[in-house]
């Protein structure tokens, strides 16, 4: 039961947070300092994201099979890969130094 | 997969991935619990991983500039990856198509993987000896590059990893990435006061200003010409 209070307010607070961005006004977002903003608050959320999904375990950092995998990522970006090829480079790389390193 | 492996049931995985439908809020909730955190602690978590999709959406709004009764149908689809996509079409009807197509089948994709997961979970055994939780990370790179077109873009990303990591183990679940978001309006702030002075300017000031600022004009046209319809 209490798993699904969890879900149910994740649920409603993702979705009201979703819908908010919606509704804001768009007089609001036709000030420059606003448009510039709104376009650099995702590099800055993404930016994060990616370190912490690759070099955190829980509240611990760490560096292991994933940093190498998110390398082989930036080496296919680099090479201007496709989007599926850079997922599976990571994936592929991260796999492999674990079996290696096992 | 992670929360079949978590003790939530299969109708549990499914109903997280239809309802709620933003990865990492899912995956920080399910983590939470599978840790034994109070399950309200664990969907405030989940709730803050969330916040940026209300960015995203302010974003979105200006570029799809939906009737208000449609707002509604199209918010739980305010994600990571149709803003990515949404955000690289150069037309307002591209964008629409760009961020309907992405979230539809997103959300079919996401939502049978998850049942699929769920169910096959076992017979896989341990995700991460196939390198799978590497594909976010990876994801979330290959969206993030594009983005990174001049310096000031390249800063704010900077002083965003910094933070994120450096606060991580300090501050609970989902703040960090809230703090490293403040990134944007630091660097905003300091490109704008050494340009121009005022507000309005920094905009023009940070184009001008910046040694790659040739390159920013593109999207920033773009952008301008797609807001520049409804008026």
């Amino acid at each position: 039961m209490n798993i699904w209070i969890a879900i149910g307010a994740t649920a409603v607070g993702c979705y009201a947070l979703k819908l908010i961005g919606l509704l804001i006004p768009a007089g609001v977002l036709e000030r420059p300092l606003v448009q510039r903003l709104a376009a650099l608050l995702p590099v800055a959320l993404l930016a994060a994201l990616t370190a912490q999904q690759t070099f955190a375990d829980g509240r611990v950092l760490v560096v292991d099979a994933k940093a190498a995998g998110l390398a082989a990522a930036a080496v296919a970006l680099i090479l201007r890969a496709p989007f599926l090829l850079v997922v599976a480079a990571a994936v592929v790389v991260t796999a492999g130094v674990r079996a290696m390193t096992g | 997969m992670t929360s079949a492996g978590s003790g939530l049931t299969l109708l549990q995985t499914c109903a997280l991935s239809l309802l709620v439908f933003t990865g990492a809020s899912q995956f920080a909730l399910v983590g939470a619990l599978a840790a034994g955190g109070n399950p309200l602690t664990a969907a405030a978590g989940a709730f803050f991983l969330g916040v940026r999709n209300a960015f995203y959406g302010l974003r979105l709004s200006q570029l799809l500039a939906l009737p208000r009764a449609v707002r509604p149908f199209a918010a739980q689809w305010v994600i990571d990856e149709t803003t990515a996509v949404a955000l690289s079409q150069p037309t307002r009807r591209s964008v629409r198509i760009g961020f309907t197509v992405t979230g539809l089948s997103l959300y079919l994709l996401w939502n049978l993987t998850t049942l699929l997961g769920a169910a096959g979970a076992e017979a896989i055994g341990d995700t991460d000896a196939w390198g799978l939780d590497a594909a976010g990370p990876a994801v979330f790179l290959a969206l993030l590059a594009p983005m990174l077109k001049t310096t000031t873009e390249r800063a704010v990303a900077g002083i965003a990893v910094l933070l994120g990591l450096g606060l991580l183990p300090v501050l609970p679940a989902g703040v960090p990435v809230l703090v490293a978001a403040l990134a944007a309006p630091a660097v905003l702030y300091v490109t704008g006061r050494r340009g121009t002075k005022t507000a309005d300017d920094v905009f023009v000031g940070v184009a001008n200003e910046a040694p790659a600022g040739a390159v920013n004009e593109t999207p920033a046209d773009a952008q301008n010409d797609v807001s520049g319809e409804d008026r």
